[in-house]
């Protein structure tokens, strides 16, 4: 059901884990409902300069999480608002029908994490 | 290295068994209802292999209906008895942890207004007779209940479950499909009106199985057309798949002890390595009223079906809840069922060993098991990996 490209990211994901410094949290989802979402951001000027994610689900999930990560690397809030779930999609090369649900918690949980940052720096 | 945990879902097919069937499918080919000398060969041999069968399980040669397998079996089963009954009011009993192939036809069955109560297993995952008792109705017209569960391998009181639906005059029929293979099926003693089988669990071919029923007990058609099968199941009789099954189920028989000592063992110490070596892991179902071959574990934290993939690219086929249910995103109804909580309940993994399962493999099995628990925690939200503690249990 999963292409190779799914099973090798999910066999090695990266961004793996806690960002100690981050000014920015996300978390998607429920564990009674099979999957968790947290993600962590470290912005500076307006740009993300890393992410790490901690994610309770299956493996169409962790390598959702890490492309997601991975994608949003370098590139500005704005930028990274504006990565919708059919991108992870496309940089997974595809995910079975019922998997796609967690490519939009990537989505969700990034965007949670900037409206996080976002919340902590004007408010 | 390779390693087949999922008994429970199938069994490689005896090669003694695939020698018995293959003349069936070449030289052997004729119609078992055909009157020529192709057709009686054929017959004969269909003949010989129910009469192995019920021998096997103590019954009557035509007392043996054969089916496409455990789900045909099943459907015929409930809706044969709902289709003959002339109750107005109908209701059946059954519980919350049979296999879908049973829960799915009473849903059906609902539809058509027929009432149907669920029995609620103990935490251990034994129905307690007691409310199979109480539950009986004068609208009640039969009770089903698995000999045993297919996720955790729970062993129901079958016996007395029967006694007491014979004395209320309700039939009875037991799904023993995950059964077969490791317990030794007597339907005489076990006093069951009809009995479930698929050969496929016991080293048989696939798309086989039998409906048990009873001299006596009348059940209404679920396939029409010849006259296969004393007339209650058309179809052109499959010979060499049904002189498989009776191959499979006379091996199964006669090995049976030596290797459910075996596998027993090796599943034993499996669990009690995992109990004792992986924290936050919790064996579901009793340990003792509990199929051999079968281990069934919530790993809190994590999601079962990663932990399945990874076990997976190690080498090693497991299952996460059972295999029908591996495409949706609920969690096992049977694990919910023993009042597990939801987020435990998509942690979990069935591991189901077989005559091919060695101590090595085990071994193998148990320290890949160990490491992808501690990998998936540590990218889990729920679990602070440095400090060990969970955010729930």
């Amino acid at each position: 059901m999963y292409n190779d490209k799914v099973i090798e990211i999910f066999k090695n994901p990266k961004n793996i884990g806690e960002l100690k410094d981050a000014n920015a949290i996300g978390t998607i989802g429920n564990a009674s409902c099979g999957d968790i979402m947290q993600v962590y951001l470290k912005i500076e000027n307006n740009i993300i300069v890393d992410a790490k994610f901690k994610t309770f689900g299956c493996a169409a999930a962790i390598a959702a999480s890490s492309v997601a990560t991975e994608m949003i690397i370098g590139k500005t809030i704005e930028e990274a608002l504006s990565l919708k779930n059919a991108d992870v999609v496309a940089e997974l090369g595809g995910l079975p029908a019922q998997k796609i649900h967690c490519s939009v918690l990537a989505e969700e949980a990034i965007q949670a994490a900037i409206k996080d940052y976002k919340e902590k720096n004007n408010g | 290295m390779k390693v087949y945990l999922d008994n429970s879902a199938t069994t490689p097919l005896n090669p003694y068994v695939l020698e018995a069937m293959l003349p069936f499918y070449t030289e052997k080919f004729g119609n078992a209802a055909s009157i020529h000398s192709f057709g009686r060969e054929a017959n004969r041999a269909v003949s010989d292999a129910r009469e192995i069968i019920a021998e096997c399980i103590n019954s009557r040669p035509s007392e043996i209906y054969f089916t496409s397998g455990g789900t045909e079996s099943d459907n015929w089963a409930l809706k044969g008895a709902v289709s003959v009954s002339k109750n107005k009011n109908k209701h059946i009993i059954t519980t919350l942890i049979e296999h879908p192939a049973i829960l799915n036809t009473c849903a059906e069955l609902e539809k058509q207004n027929v009432k149907v109560t669920y029995l609620k297993p103990s935490k251990e995952g034994i129905i307690n007779i007691k409310n199979l008792s109480e539950s009986i109705t004068e609208d009640t017209i039969l009770s089903t209940i698995m000999f045993a569960n297919n996720e955790i391998g729970t062993i129901q009181p079958i016996k007395e479950a029967a006694a007491i639906c014979r004395d209320f005059g309700v039939l009875f029929h037991t799904d023993a499909v995950q059964a077969m293979d490791s317990q030794k099926i007597d339907v005489k003693d076990l006093g069951v009106d009809m009995l479930s089988m698929s050969a496929h669990k016991f080293h048989g071919p696939k798309g086989i199985g039998v409906l048990f029923l009873k001299t006596g007990s009348r059940l209404g058609k679920l396939i029409n057309g010849g006259e296969q099968e004393r007339g209650l199941r058309a179809g052109t009789t499959p010979t060499p798949l049904i002189v498989g099954m009776a191959k499979a189920l006379e091996i199964s028989n006669r090995d049976r002890e030596i290797n459910n000592e075996r596998i027993l063992r090796l599943r034993n110490r499996f669990i009690d390595m995992v109990l004792s070596e992986i924290p936050y892991a919790y064996l579901n179902g009793c340990r003792d009223s509990r199929l051999p071959n079968n281990a069934n574990f919530s790993f809190a934290f994590i999601e079962g079906e990663s932990i399945l993939m990874r076990l997976d690219l190690a080498g090693i086929a497991v299952s996460s809840g059972s295999a029908c249910a591996s495409g949706s995103l609920e969690a096992s109804h049977v694990i919910l069922s023993l009042g597990v909580k939801e987020e435990l309940a998509h942690s979990t993994i069935r591991f189901s060993l077989g005559v091919d399962t060695t101590e090595q493999q085990m071994d193998y099995v148990f320290n890949v098991l160990k490491k992808t628990v501690d990998d998936l925690r540590k990218m889990s939200p729920l679990y602070d990996y440095e400090k060990g503690i969970g955010s729930y249990v």
